[in-house]
């Protein structure tokens, strides 16, 4: 039996695919502005859109968008004037989001099983104009948060020094979190309200530990979020488990792997950093210091010792001395 | 009819933050190729002044005019470059020296489109400027404080401003690298771009300096030929019971979730 050749798996594959690119590249932004949890706050409130849509029969999905995006944009009124409390604004609307979808749900007369689909996901039951908008949604994702990746990043980083170059911030602020919103409702078929800010942040956290410059930093968390999207689903299809769970434990085991490569790569950067060699202000002839011991070793590219550059010469890095090679003897640097 | 080397132009200045009145009757105009020196002691307005002269802080009163045009109209944002008072150049994800600068480019790029030779040479430009040539590609993360502090100026320098806004730039800086800063400062000087920085103390920037403003509780106290120190002005208002007032304006930091306090930063 060929689980692949099933029409539903193949359109979880596709969904999961497009959402697990789009996801990191919005999160890439919210985590620049150290708003990882916004993802999480937009989903809560979109339970109340869920729930909106089950009491007037709308389309749960529609309902769930406006109210998401009307979510997003009250957080960012609140993160733009709230100041340092910001976050216990947020708090109240996140509880209130989730309190509220909860409370219309028992109104609408649905049962737990249904509220569950929104909040872990159902991609098993995706039909074929869900997928549509799901890609539509996610290309328009992709193609902003690359797009404008130059001018999003500066807003990002430096609010006041983007001002200052003539960017519309509140403009791209406002941008952001819509953007953020209408990430969560597409996410939400994949891994549900409750776990789809994993999905945003968990690829960032990972692609951090490798990267040094914010372009890799967004395509890698791209890749992964891809990665780790498409393995969940084609885990869950061959293993009876829940597909949203197992996308978001595989993006977390990405990070369980690359956090000590990263750890040791930091590490053998900050070692091999040229000591510093500044010109002296004060003038001081501070006069050389010759390695006491008898120094029977010879330093070369291949001692062992950890050569590191300082101004025109290399120090070898010696039980936690410098030693520098000067004429026949070594100098204490 | 404005003239026409007249670079920033404040009128009547006046600023409120949560509140409280923290500039009052500012007037001050600076022309092309001015070296201007803001100094004073904290919570003076220093800081305040050079950013409401960029619409970072909304004036309550008077009016602000960059190149001759008034502030709400001002659109040539590429001819002016701005070093905030910060103190590191990170931000939650990394970023290389040369992406930060590249920020600095962005007036004159459209959205959409990639960099232009131009830009790209301007930005490596800038690095080489600063004297990071060797760590374009590296992450900010890793350069130290002073290093950090050369990349924001080198963002500046990147948009090849004819006005550079600079707020305590040399805040926290050692004496070293304070010489390479006013040595980069100096070559802008040389080529008549004008500068108006905020400052504690001049430090090795001092021969530079054509012009001190020193800002006292939010008004002008002093205007003219370069001073050293904030603290060389002589008090000039010597009738008036200042002495006598316990505290300088400020704006009390108590916020609530949604609350206009939020704006004083």
């Amino acid at each position: 039996m060929n689980l692949l050749a099933l029409e539903f798996v193949q359109r979880a594959l596709l969904a999961a695919f497009v959402t697990g690119l789009a996801a990191p590249a919005v999160g890439t932004y919210l985590v620049q502005r150290r708003q990882a949890l916004m993802g999480d706050g937009i989903g809560h409130v979109a339970v109340t859109g869920v729930a909106l849509g089950l009491l007037t029969n709308t389309s749960p999905t529609f309902t769930a968008v406006v109210v998401a995006i009307l979510g997003a944009l009250v957080i960012e009124v609140v993160r733009d004037r709230g100041g340092a409390s910001g976050d216990v604004a947020l708090a109240l609307l996140f509880y209130g989001g989730i309190a509220g979808g909860v409370l219309l749900i028992g109104l609408a007369d649905q049962s737990a099983a249904t509220l569950n689909r929104y909040l872990f996901g159902s991609i098993t039951t995706v039909d074929e104009a869900d997928l549509w908008a799901t890609t539509a949604l996610a290309v328009v994702i992709v193609v902003v948060a690359l797009g404008l990746a130059p001018r999003l990043f500066a807003v990002a980083h430096d609010p006041e020094f983007a001002q200052v170059a003539g960017l519309q911030i509140r403009a791209y602020n406002v941008l952001v979190s819509v953007l953020a919103a209408v990430t969560v409702t597409v996410a939400m078929r994949t891994v549900g309200l409750l776990l789809v800010s994993a999905l945003m942040v968990v690829p960032v956290a990972t692609a951090q530990q490798l990267t040094r410059t914010f372009r890799d930093t967004l395509v890698l968390a791209m890749g992964l979020g891809t990665l780790a999207s498409v393995g969940g689903i084609l885990v869950s299809a061959n293993v009876d488990v829940a597909p949203g769970a197992t996308i978001v434990l595989l993006a977390l085991a990405g990070f369980a792997l690359a956090w000590p490569v990263g750890v040791w790569l930091r590490q053998r950067r900050r070692v091999a950093e040229p000591f510093a060699s500044e010109a002296d202000p004060f003038q001081l002839d501070e006069p050389h210091t010759v390695v006491p011991e008898d120094h029977g070793h010879q330093h070369g590219p291949d001692c062992g010792h950890t050569a590191v550059r300082h101004g025109d010469h290399v120090d070898y890095v010696h039980d936690g001395h410098r030693h520098a090679p000067h004429g026949g003897h070594y100098d204490e640097h | 009819m404005p003239m026409s080397d007249e670079v920033v132009r404040v009128v009547d200045g006046g600023v409120v933050l949560g509140g409280r009145p923290v500039l009052r009757g500012i007037d001050l105009t600076v022309t092309a190729g001015e070296v201007v020196a803001v100094l004073g002691a904290n919570g003076s307005g220093k800081s305040t002044l050079v950013r409401s002269m960029l619409g970072l802080a909304p004036l309550r009163r008077g009016s602000v005019s960059l190149f001759g045009t008034p502030l709400a109209q001002f659109r040539d944002w590429r001819r002016i470059g701005f070093v905030p008072q910060r103190v590191t150049a990170t931000s939650g994800v990394p970023a290389s020296v040369r992406e930060v600068v590249a920020s600095g480019r962005l007036a004159h790029r459209r959205p959409l489109r990639p960099a232009r030779r131009v830009d790209r040479e301007a930005v490596r430009a800038a690095i080489d400027a600063v004297g990071l040539g060797e760590r374009v590609r590296d992450g900010v993360a890793t350069l130290s404080g002073g290093q950090q502090q050369r990349v924001l100026i080198a963002r500046a320098l990147a948009g090849e401003p004819e006005l550079l806004v600079l707020d305590e730039p040399t805040a926290g800086v050692d004496l070293a690298h304070q010489d390479a800063f006013a040595g980069i400062v100096g070559r802008l000087v040389e080529r008549g771009t004008t500068i108006v920085l905020v400052a504690h103390e001049m430090g090795p920037l001092e021969p530079l300096i054509g012009r001190t403003v020193v800002m006292r509780e939010g008004r002008v106290a002093y205007d003219g030929a370069p001073l050293e120190s904030f603290q060389d002005v002589p008090h000039a208002h010597a009738h008036h019971p200042a002495a006598r007032r316990a505290h300088v304006d400020y704006a009390p930091d108590v916020r609530t979730p949604v609350d206009p306090l939020g704006e004083q930063r």
